[in-house]
């Protein structure tokens, strides 16, 4: 039996019919065609296919389609506005933050959340914030940079640039 | 080369636009017009024999194309369905169990393919999958190394003689007997290499599309070699390699799980065939800790010999290796550990002798260093046992075995020529970066107050740049690893390059670019560098492991572009209406000697080039270069780690790491740093965390990320980082490799920081990984 799904991602509206059991991950990756979030484990371990709905880091491993009804979505495809990179784009691209790149979307959408909890993070609150994303190429010590960086081209408290896409605070 | 412009400048990658913004093209990131989909059924047990197989409810599960077997396959994989590559650089092969893409009787590992299911969608063929009724005789498994020797052992395959997959004395004991003799002090010692799961956070996809009216096969997937897979896969499919293509875009890592060919690597393109439509199978992580090659898996019992002055004499190693259930592909690579275990330095004699063992595990393979990394744990770990029995500071030990400057280009035991290196200068500048002495007094002060703190050091060296002919031709039954790359100028004066190395990760797009656009004097804008299409550039690549992509591959790409400069002088020539010898080519311009204002730009040459020429001289500016390197390129560093161990709970904690690291010249220094980073990361994971742990049986205890333990954020400590250049004689870049470095020197620096650490409770040696529990149990047991 299929169940009726609309979403509203990066903007745009979807709707689609699909199993109650499809993950979101699967449902953005093979229905929507949005490729950008990667799976990279099946026990929501790693991180890589975290998105932001209503404003809130989720992985999207561990979520059904069914669940994203009436929600509002943002991808990695949604980060950047108008042909100009989101700040912490812009900062894993300045400070070396990714190799083979396969963890960075999900890294990306989970730093842009932390920011926009805690603007001026320390480095043990990084640390801490994104301990949810695995990454096996860099050591974490560049995306600890990137998100550093992020933070100070950001501006601290002023949250525009990473909120710009999400409707915050939805629930 | 024309005068240095961008090699040695940090330059933004130019892979990572499309990364960061989710436009990567990793293969499960595509897709085909018919796309279906694939799911294998594995072995539960790790040796079972197959009763049978019940193929009906699953055919008749929904979406389902179809669902095949072993016999399926007879008339598609050649052989009949052997798997067609034999395993090279083992040093004989006693036993070497003939390896089937699917299993026909009997399975020799927990996760061996058993049947593969057919269906529309992905969640249909996962459906279909648990539909499949295998019925099966379970034998005994043979897990442990050292139980699978021993005569009347359970057999890994029923139907060899026995589970010694080879049994090699590189230099026999004998030749050691005058340096122990001699010796005022003798350790020995048991090192563990346990297995480890490389893990690459893409796991393996692969995407076939066989087109059955031009009997053509495209093939996309998650490879660090796409040539070598085409060689393999043309061959089994009986199909010349003209009419395969292997397209490898966007690889999510692959730390040398991504070299040798893979079952699904068969099975995928040859179902696609079968039912005439693309196919794609897609790894699920569990799936990946299980079936992706291991790493290490490894016993060493070492012994070493020094005079009471600290003069290092002779060193006895066997390796026992755990091969899994097949000799993998390239996994005897490892056994290069017996002769790089006397490390950086010199040694009256060493005897080495490796075992490879069968037993009913996932194959063992290269996985990030491969062989070194263990080397160097045994060299370090034994030169600080010596150390501690000598009561030498293990600096001044180190120091006083290390080759000179002046010694380099150095023979060591085995009579490989180490190329060049001043390991002095790498410790000097890390003792001084980590604050050795002042950390020797805190340490001191911190024991008084009953802490257990530990500092320890990995003077490291590596063998990489694999690598020339007269080396590896005769390990690998001819294979030579030289390395191609083709330039091709168009007529506006853009320049394609294709290389036969590939990138996933490395920011190869970059360095390579960085490098073409010094040798011609062209903006690096104006070069784009493929990678990872078989379709595209010379006849064969070599692909990237090894750390050997810039000194190998580099070097290849500099040589095409000398190449196209020496036609480009001819062509100058031409239009500057002077004689060929007279033309001088100088950043990016062509100019007849004495004359540098009569001058041609390169883009004015790249036009002519396609345009009247004299006779004899053909149109295009376009070159191919192989480069076989004469020797390996032997990178080396200092790394210091200090640790404090928790006594109550057994929790070590790195509380600093410093690395000075020396890999010659440097292309681009943001990305040395950051493989440095990574690989010092895998390190640690390695020390501290990671073990593939199975049960007597052979269920694999720890296939999530659950029980496997790569390290987060929170078990990476900040990293410092410095380095010393002394460039390699070996290549005209001067050049070595750094992508192995930090996974190869690290591991000993922090469990010697451990062992230094434990050491007032008596403890003298742990093994990894060093986690909470086995350290906890140790001081427990020491203070007994």
């Amino acid at each position: 039996m299929k169940h009726k799904v609309a979403v509203t991602i990066n903007g745009r509206k979807h709707e689609h019919e699909v199993e109650a059991r499809l993950l979101l991950v699967h449902y953005l990756r093979d229905v929507v065609g949005l490729t950008g979030t990667h799976i990279g484990c099946d026990t929501s371990q790693c991180g890589a296919c975290t998105i932001h709905v209503d404003g809130k880091a989720i992985k999207s491993c561990t979520m059904f389609a069914v669940q994203a009804d009436g929600r509002n979505l943002t991808t990695i495809e949604g980060l950047a506005k108008e042909g100009k990179l989101h700040p912490i784009q812009q900062a894993f691209w300045d400070e070396h933050g990714l190799q083979c790149g396969y963890c960075t979307p999900g890294f990306i959408m989970a730093a842009a959340y932390l920011l926009e909890q805690n603007p001026n993070p320390t480095e043990d609150e990084i640390r801490r914030g994104l301990e949810g994303n695995l990454c096996r190429c860099t050591g974490y010590v560049n995306i600890v940079k990137s998100v550093q960086s992020a933070a100070k081209v950001m501006g601290g408290a002023s949250t525009t640039a990473g909120r710009s896409a999400v409707t915050a605070g939805g629930e | 080369m024309a005068v240095s412009q961008l090699v040695g400048a940090k330059i933004h990658r130019r892979e990572d636009p499309r990364l960061i913004t989710g436009h990567g093209r990793y293969t499960d990131d595509l897709t085909r017009t018919g796309l279906v989909h694939l799911a294998v059924v594995r072995s539960p047990h790790a040796h079972a024999r197959i009763k049978s197989i019940g193929v009906e409810a699953a055919k008749k599960s929904p979406g389902v194309l179809g669902v095949f077997t072993a016999q399926d396959f007879k008339d598609i994989i050649a052989g009949p369905a052997t798997h067609p590559v034999a395993p090279v650089f083992a040093p004989d092969k006693k036993v070497n169990p003939p390896r089937y893409p699917i299993a026909r009787e009997e399975v020799c590992y927990q996760g061996e393919p058993v049947a593969v299911v057919v269906a529309e969608q992905r969640y249909q063929a996962a459906d279909a999958a648990q539909l499949v009724d295998v019925e099966y005789d379970p034998l005994p498994a043979v897990m442990e190394i050292e139980e699978a020797m021993k005569p009347g052992s359970p057999k890994a395959h029923t139907d060899q003689p026995d589970n010694i997959a080879w049994d090699a004395t590189y230099v026999p004991w004998e030749a050691t007997e005058e340096a122990f003799k001699t010796a005022d002090v003798v350790v020995k010692q048991r090192i563990l290499q346990r297995r480890l799961s490389p893990n690459a956070i893409e796991s393996r996809v692969v995407m076939a599309e066989y087109d059955p009216f031009d009997k053509r096969l495209t093939m996309w997937m998650s490879t660090q070699n796409p040539h070598w897979i085409r060689l393999f896969v043309s061959g089994a499919l009986g199909m010349g390699e003209h009419s395969v293509r292997v397209v490898s875009h966007d690889v999510g890592g692959g730390f040398g799980s991504k070299i040798s060919p893979y079952p699904e690597d068969y099975l995928v393109p040859a179902v696609s065939k079968l039912v005439e439509r693309p196919v794609k199978w897609t790894e699920t992580r569990t799936e990946a800790v299980q079936n992706a090659y291991a790493g290490r898996g490894q016993i060493y019992d070492v012994e070493a010999s020094a005079k009471k002055d600290g003069t290092l004499l002779g060193m006895r190693v066997t390796q026992l290796l755990d091969c899994g259930a097949y000799i993998g592909t390239f996994g005897a690579f490892q056994t290069c550990a017996c002769l790089l275990a006397g490390g950086a330095y010199k040694w009256k004699a060493i005897s080495s002798r490796s075992i490879g063992v069968l037993t009913n595990k996932i194959t063992t393979d290269p996985y990030r260093g491969a062989g070194r990394p263990e080397a160097t744990h045994v060299a370090e770990r034994m030169i600080d046992l010596l150390a501690v029995e000598l009561k030498m500071d293990p600096v001044e030990l180190r120091r006083k075995n290390f080759p000179a400057k002046e010694e380099f280009p150095f023979t060591q035991n085995f009579g490989l020529v180490m190329d060049s290196g001043d390991y002095n200068a790498s410790l000097d500048k890390a003792l001084k970066l980590f604050g050795y002495d002042q950390m020797r007094r805190e340490q001191a002060e911190a024991r008084k107050q009953g802490k257990l703190v530990g500092i320890g050091l990995s003077t490291w060296i590596e063998i990489c740049g694999l690598g020339p002919g007269a080396v590896t031709g005769p390990a690998t039954g001819g294979v030579v690893l030289s390395e191609s790359a083709q330039v091709k100028v168009h007529p506006a004066g853009g320049v394609s390059i294709y290389v036969g190395t590939h990138n996933h990760g490395q920011g190869n797009d970059t360095t390579h670019a960085q490098i073409a656009a010094d040798a011609l004097g062209v903006p690096i804008e104006q070069i784009d560098i493929r990678h990872g299409d078989t379709n595209e550039g010379p006849g064969f690549g070599y692909g990237t492991y090894g750390s050997r992509t810039l000194a190998v591959g580099g070097v290849a790409i500099n040589r095409a572009c000398a190449k196209v400069v020496e036609k480009g002088k001819k062509v100058a020539a031409h239009i500057l209406e002077a004689a060929e010898e007279d033309i001088v080519f100088d950043q990016g311009k062509f100019h007849v000697k004495g004359a540098p204002d009569k001058s041609k730009a390169f883009g004015e040459v790249a036009f002519a080039a396609y345009g009247q020429l004299p006779a004899g001289l053909e149109q295009g500016l376009e070159a191919v270069a192989y480069f076989e390197p004469p020797n390996f390129v032997w990178p080396f560093g200092a790394h210091i780690c200090a640790v404090e161990v928790d006594a109550e709970t057994g929790n070590a904690q790195i509380t600093k790491y410093v690395a000075v690291d020396d890999c010659g010249n440097i292309i681009n220094p943001m990305i040395v740093d950051g493989q440095l980073h990574g690989g010092i990361a895998q390190s640690i994971g390695q020390a501290l965390y990671e073990e593939m742990v199975y049960d007597q049986d052979g269920q694999l205890r720890s296939a999530t990320f659950l029980d496997y333990t790569i390290p987060s954020m929170n078990e990476i400590p900040n990293i410092q980082l410095d380095r010393t250049i002394t460039p390699s004689p070996t290549n005209e870049l001067g050049v070595k490799g750094i992508g192995e470095a930090g996974t190869i020197a690290a591991t000993a620096a922090i469990i010697n920081a451990i062992c230094d650490a434990v050491s007032p409770l008596g403890i003298k040696h742990v093994d990894m990984p060093a986690t909470p529990d086995r350290l906890w149990n140790q001081i427990k047991e020491a203070r007994k």
